[in-house]
């Protein structure tokens, strides 16, 4: 059976194993006259043998299906005879793909060396072998825990503690999943990027000016060595980020304090929603917009100016980036705004002062950590965006300060290298791991930095 | 002892000062108050224009243009007299019958190049509708049957768009001078564009359709909730009632506060390498797509989660101790379902942004090209955006006003979804 069928069929067992200790929990009370003379209700005695028919029956379930294919895999590459042996992990990649189409019917049997079907036929033989041995593992865990939950359904045993603390349990496991994916994250950056700087040496990678990932398919083609300097990415994604900040960072401001110092409650009510629904937008629409539509028009206008432009010009992206970013800081601006005391305004107006010199001279500096900070959440959003530069920013990796040029980011790069051809093993497939990490750290750096500002800030007026 | 004079002499002076630099002040108020407008009419402007851009290039993609033709289904025509034959039905001629049936309008167009012409009149896959037809109705062999073509990618930019500057017309001019009179015999016509809606990806814009898409989208955020949600209110729970306050809760909490932050791209970098390489699932499906979209709404569900459960007054819970509910009663009975509504105004929003995204689901190779409708969570699928993005970068003009359609369909479902999270709020909040 497979996993997907073993999941509703656990839960039914779980289902049983509810109802029999219910009814059991019952027939134990009865002689004693009634369930009132039970430690615990009988939900809670049955939901003890469903969570302990369920659980570990799940766990035994979630680990063989996690590690099942790549077993299977490994198991029938070492069964190829020697000669059939692949020899670089593309090979290997596509002896694989063969096997398994193969062991689908999706090939010609006579189309391949003998070495070859016969590890298809084992390759099947292994999946019905381990599919048949998963199911019987699995149901009978199921029923065995099930069982002797069962057999401890008595009135001196309070289920109920024990129901509980495994429920608690059981939160904290899903708590833990943010450390998981956290160190999920670091990991499988850390682990391509050590086996990238083994191929490429950090120097050349933090400090090369040129970035010219395409790495030769034959010995013998010119240019086959590849570049990966940084730099030129690094730059990009800097002057696409800053255009976006000088759109959004004066728009937002200036809206947030628009909207919480003069603005009347209605339009308030009707002009937040309409900037928050600008963030709503999911950027693919943004990317289709700057690549159709700001785009061309802004290389029109430079031909127009007498200018040269780019069709994929950085101006574009980072317009349409900043847009995208100005209810981010809005919104959080508008937040500190509205967590300076009221009686620093209240002070500053009765002091004759206007309402824009109150702003710009009490409650601006008041706020202003916290806005440094929300500038700081919005730069990291700008560098980790993908899909408007994706879209509208190029793919070549030019050094140059024009941002009428085009110019290609660290996240284009990932998505470029990793969409293409897949081999796990080349420096190129790598690169976009290591492109990952530098990214990653950046934004943590900035978050964390952030954080600590708004925090900090937060104190001082609590 | 000064002059009573003088001091009020200068006391008028300095009131007159004030009074004087009163006016610049004003204009200052006035200056910083139009800034503030120009900003926010400037973000309004944007929005706008966003939202006109994308409908004024996109409504057509509601359109269709079809050719409506009378084909005779000869044999001879075709090389096929049995169409219950499929080695036949490899072999056999269908564009030639459709062919046929434009030179009725046509007879002038004989030559090689006229009949090529007039078969890139209907889409590329024209002749493979005949074949389909012949092959579910093989007694329709030697029939006349009236049939609708979609026409093709050209002529129908042509007729949708011509005028256009935003479009090239790519018809000659004896095509042009036929899609004239066609369209005025009503055999070239415009309708709505079912199409779009009951049919997957295409190479041929009028083949194309989102319903494919739709499906992936809907199987993927199928499993981000199956997942996202409880394990989301769980940690809620857990990091709200429980957690003794230590290192290890203060770690969580750190890490679920940068996880909302980290940039969606690194969670494909994390879904491709954990589970397709560390685990060797299978590559463009649902399955690991919302396991991955699962991972990234997490932090929202939980922080938004969090915010329900702290929202329930103590005196709730104060109550529910008194009459002697354990503290894991007190959190089921007593505080979760007074939090729920908030907690599921915050999945729902959560959600909207798992559906709009797509930056993770590029490098988990959700980005493959497939026609057929997904049927499992373990088929390959693409999903709503990543179609817009295909679409947006393909060639063929006709892509083009789909992508927007794709848009206005992928931005209906969102706001559909935040205004049900709205109303939930409304509807189902209470203030204590």
């Amino acid at each position: 059976m497979q996993t997907a069928d073993l999941l509703p069929l656990v839960l039914v067992l779980a289902a049983v194993a509810y109802g029999f200790a219910y009814m059991r929990s019952r027939a134990v009370a009865a002689p004693l006259g009634g369930i009132r003379n039970l430690k615990a209700l009988p939900a809670y005695y049955a939901a003890r043998a469903a969570l302990w028919c369920a659980i570990p029956a799940l766990i035994i379930l979630g680990a063989w299906a996690a590690f099942e294919g790549k077993v299977i895999q490994n198991m029938v590459m070492a069964s190829l005879p020697a000669e059939l042996m692949p020899q670089s992990a593309g090979h290997a990649s596509l002896t694989l793909s063969q096997i398994s189409n193969l062991a689908a019917g999706k090939l010609n049997p006579a189309m391949v060396p003998d070495g070859i079907s016969s590890a298809a036929v084992l390759l099947q033989e292994l999946r019905e072998q381990s599919s048949r041995f998963k199911s019987l593992l699995v149901v009978l865990i199921a029923v065995l825990g099930g069982t002797f939950a069962w057999t401890r359904v008595a009135p001196t045993i309070n289920a109920r503690k024990s129901v509980e603390l495994t429920l608690q349990r059981l939160f904290f496991v899903c708590a833990a999943v943010a450390i998981l994916t956290t160190i999920g994250i670091v990991f499988s950056v850390i682990f391509e990027t050590v086996r990238f700087f083994g191929k490429v040496p950090m120097s050349e990678f933090l400090f090369g000016t040129n970035w010219s990932p395409q790495t030769a398919l034959r010995a013998d083609q010119v240019g086959s060595e590849g570049a990966f300097g940084v730099i030129p990415l690094f730059t990009g994604t800097l002057m696409i980020s800053a255009i976006a900040m000088l759109i959004a960072v004066p728009v937002g401001l200036l809206s947030a304090v628009y909207l919480s110092e003069y603005a009347s409650p209605r339009m308030r009510s009707v002009v937040k929603p309409l900037l928050e629904m600008l963030a709503g937008v999911p950027t693919v629409v943004y990317g289709f917009f700057a690549a159709l539509t700001v785009a061309p028009f802004i290389r029109d206008l430079a031909l127009m100016l007498g200018l040269e432009a780019s069709s994929q010009s950085a101006l574009a992206a980072g317009l349409v980036m900043g847009i995208m970013i100005i209810p981010f800081v809005s919104s959080l601006s508008d937040d500190v705004i509205n967590a300076v005391p009221r009686s620093l305004r209240d002070g500053s107006l009765a002091l004759g002062a206007t309402q824009s010199e109150t702003m710009k001279n009490v409650i601006f500096p008041a706020a202003l950590p916290g806005i440094m900070g929300g500038i700081l959440l919005a730069a990291s959003r700008a560098i980790g965006e993908t899909m408007i530069v994706v879209m509208a920013a190029g793919l070549a990796a030019n050094l140059t300060a024009n941002p009428l040029d085009s110019v290609t980011t660290v996240t284009v790069q990932i998505v470029t290298l990793l969409t293409g051809d897949q081999e796990f093993d080349s420096a190129k497939t790598l690169a976009a791991f290591a492109l990952g990490m530098m990214l990653f750290i950046v934004t943590l750096l900035l978050n964390v930095i952030a954080l600590k500002v708004v925090r900090k800030y937060r104190e001082q007026y609590d | 002892m000064t002059k009573p004079g003088s001091h009020a002499e200068r006391e008028g002076s300095q009131a007159e000062l004030i009074r004087r630099s009163l006016k610049r002040r004003y204009r200052k108020e006035r200056r910083f108050r139009l800034y503030g407008i120009t900003a926010i009419s400037i973000a309004l402007f944007s929005l706008v224009i966003l939202f006109t851009d994308i409908i004024s290039k996109g409504y057509t993609g509601f359109i269709k243009t079809t050719v409506t033709l009378e084909v005779h289904l000869d044999g001879e025509l075709m090389y096929l007299n049995d169409a219950s034959d499929p080695e036949q039905i490899a072999m056999a001629d269908f564009q030639a019958p459709i062919i046929k049936a434009m030179q009725a309008y046509f007879p002038e167009a004989t030559s090689r190049a006229d009949r090529r012409e007039l078969s890139r009149m209907t889409g590329s896959y024209a002749s493979n509708q005949v074949r389909d037809l012949l092959k579910e109705n093989p007694d329709w062999l030697g029939t006349t049957r009236t049939i609708e073509f979609p026409a093709h990618d050209t002529v129908s930019v042509y007729v949708k768009h011509s005028g256009d500057p935003g479009y090239s017309i790519r018809l000659s001019e004896q095509q042009q001078r036929w899609t004239d009179e066609l369209l005025s015999k009503g055999v070239i016509d415009t309708g709505f564009n079912d199409v779009f809606f009951t049919s997957g990806d295409s190479r041929e814009p009028s083949n194309a359709g989102i319903l494919g898409a739709l499906v992936g989208s809907l199987l993927t955020m199928g499993i981000t909730l199956v997942i996202a949600f409880p394990v989301g209110v769980a940690a809620a729970i857990y990091l709200e009632e429980f957690a003794p306050s230590n290192r290890l809760t203060d770690f969580i909490e750190v890490n679920i506060n940068n996880l909302a932050a980290v940039p969606s791209i690194i969670f494909g970098l994390l879904g491709l390498a954990v589970f397709i390489g560390l685990f060797g699932m299978p590559r463009s499906v649902p399955v690991v797509g919302g396991l991955v979209l699962a991972l990234m709404t997490l932090p929202t569900i939980i922080i938004s989660s969090r915010a329900a459960i702290k929202s329930v007054p103590p005196s709730i819970r104060e109550a529910a101790e008194g009459i002697g509910a354990s503290k894991m009663q007190v959190v089921l009975h007593h505080v979760l379902p007074l939090a729920m509504p908030g907690m599921l105004t915050g999945s729902i929003i959560g959600m909207a942004q798992a559906l709009g995204e797509t930056a993770p689901l590029l490098l988990i190779g959700m980005v493959a090209f497939i026609v057929e409708i997904p049927d499992g969570f373990f088929s390959s699928a693409t999903v709503l955006p990543v179609q817009i993005f295909i679409w947006a970068g393909s060639a063929e003009q006709g892509f083009v006003e789909l992508a927007s359609a794709g848009i206005m369909v992928l931005l209906a479902f969102l706001i559909t979804m935040n205004a049900f999270a709205i109303w939930l709020r409304k509807r189902l909040e209470r203030r204590w």
